[in-house]
């Protein structure tokens, strides 16, 4: 980092807008590679990049969003070595999920402890602080894969098929990890979240 | 009728690929009568949208946290 300190000192004003926006690159790039040490270079390599190629912007997308598209590549780079030096679970896990098995009675209802409750106005949950904190604390918690399929998914906007062919896995079993993270997600911010909400 | 871990496997998918007709319909009828289950594919759509607003400008929400 300190080596490229001085290339940027001719943009100062690009450099400061590159570096408001990288905690937000940082949390991002760390929902998808579950490695800060990984998830802080490649934000890095997005950042350099981005500085590099700043000339080639041109303006149809807002700038950050531009650079959030530079660290999507960095990502899916950052997931293929990480598969391939075997950081990674086996994926195609078709074993039973303990955790799910525990939200649904045998006849297929919701088991009573595990039932939904109501989360109120959904538009005033996404400008709750709680709840963000809660949804990233519930991220942290599912297992790796889910949720590094749920994020390729959900967060970075990857149709399932893309993400088959990206991680090496049936489409099919692309559904069922959704599905599990989903339930997973929902349950843990319920108990997280409607905690803190109804406490306070 | 569809048992609701069923018909929570329609609500995750139907984020993924589009329902058939008949999917749709056996949703339908299920959320009709499960309030449970209503609730549920609320919050999947809540996290479908959750994941949208970390990245800026790539949905029609362009706000910016």
């Amino acid at each position: 980092m300190n080596q490229s300190q001085p290339r940027f000192r001719d943009d100062e004003t690009l450099r400061q807008r590159l570096e408001a926006v990288r905690p937000r690159l940082v949390s991002f790039a760390l929902l998808h590679l579950r490695d800060r040490c990984q998830a802080e270079d490649a934000v890095q390599d997005a950042l350099l990049t981005a500085m590099e190629k700043t000339a080639s912007f041109q303006g149809h997308s807002g700038y950050e969003t531009w650079v959030f598209g530079i660290l999507k590549y960095k990502i899916l780079d950052a997931m293929r070595a990480q598969k391939k030096h075997g950081q990674w679970q086996p994926l195609e896990d078709e074993s039973d999920d303990d955790a799910i098995d525990r939200m649904f009675q045998q006849n297929g209802h919701w088991s009573p402890q595990a039932r939904p409750a109501a989360w109120g106005d959904p538009d005033l949950s996404l400008d709750n602080q709680a709840f963000w904190q809660t949804f990233d604390a519930c991220m942290i918690g599912l297992p790796d894969n889910l949720a590094r399929i749920f994020s390729l998914r959900e967060l970075m906007g990857l149709s399932t098929a893309d993400i088959c062919q990206e991680i090496g896995i049936k489409e099919s079993n692309c559904w069922v990890m959704l599905h599990r993270a989903r339930l997973r997600l929902r349950s843990c911010i319920e108990k997280g979240w409607l905690t803190t909400e109804t406490a306070s | 009728m569809k048992k609701c871990h069923a018909a929570t496997r329609l609500m995750s998918l139907k984020h993924d690929r589009p329902l058939t007709l008949g999917e749709r319909a056996a949703l339908r009828l299920h959320l009709a009568m499960c309030s449970a289950c209503r609730r549920c594919d609320r919050q999947f759509e809540l996290l479908h949208r959750a994941g949208q607003h970390f990245t800026p400008g790539d949905s029609d929400d362009s706000s910016e946290p």
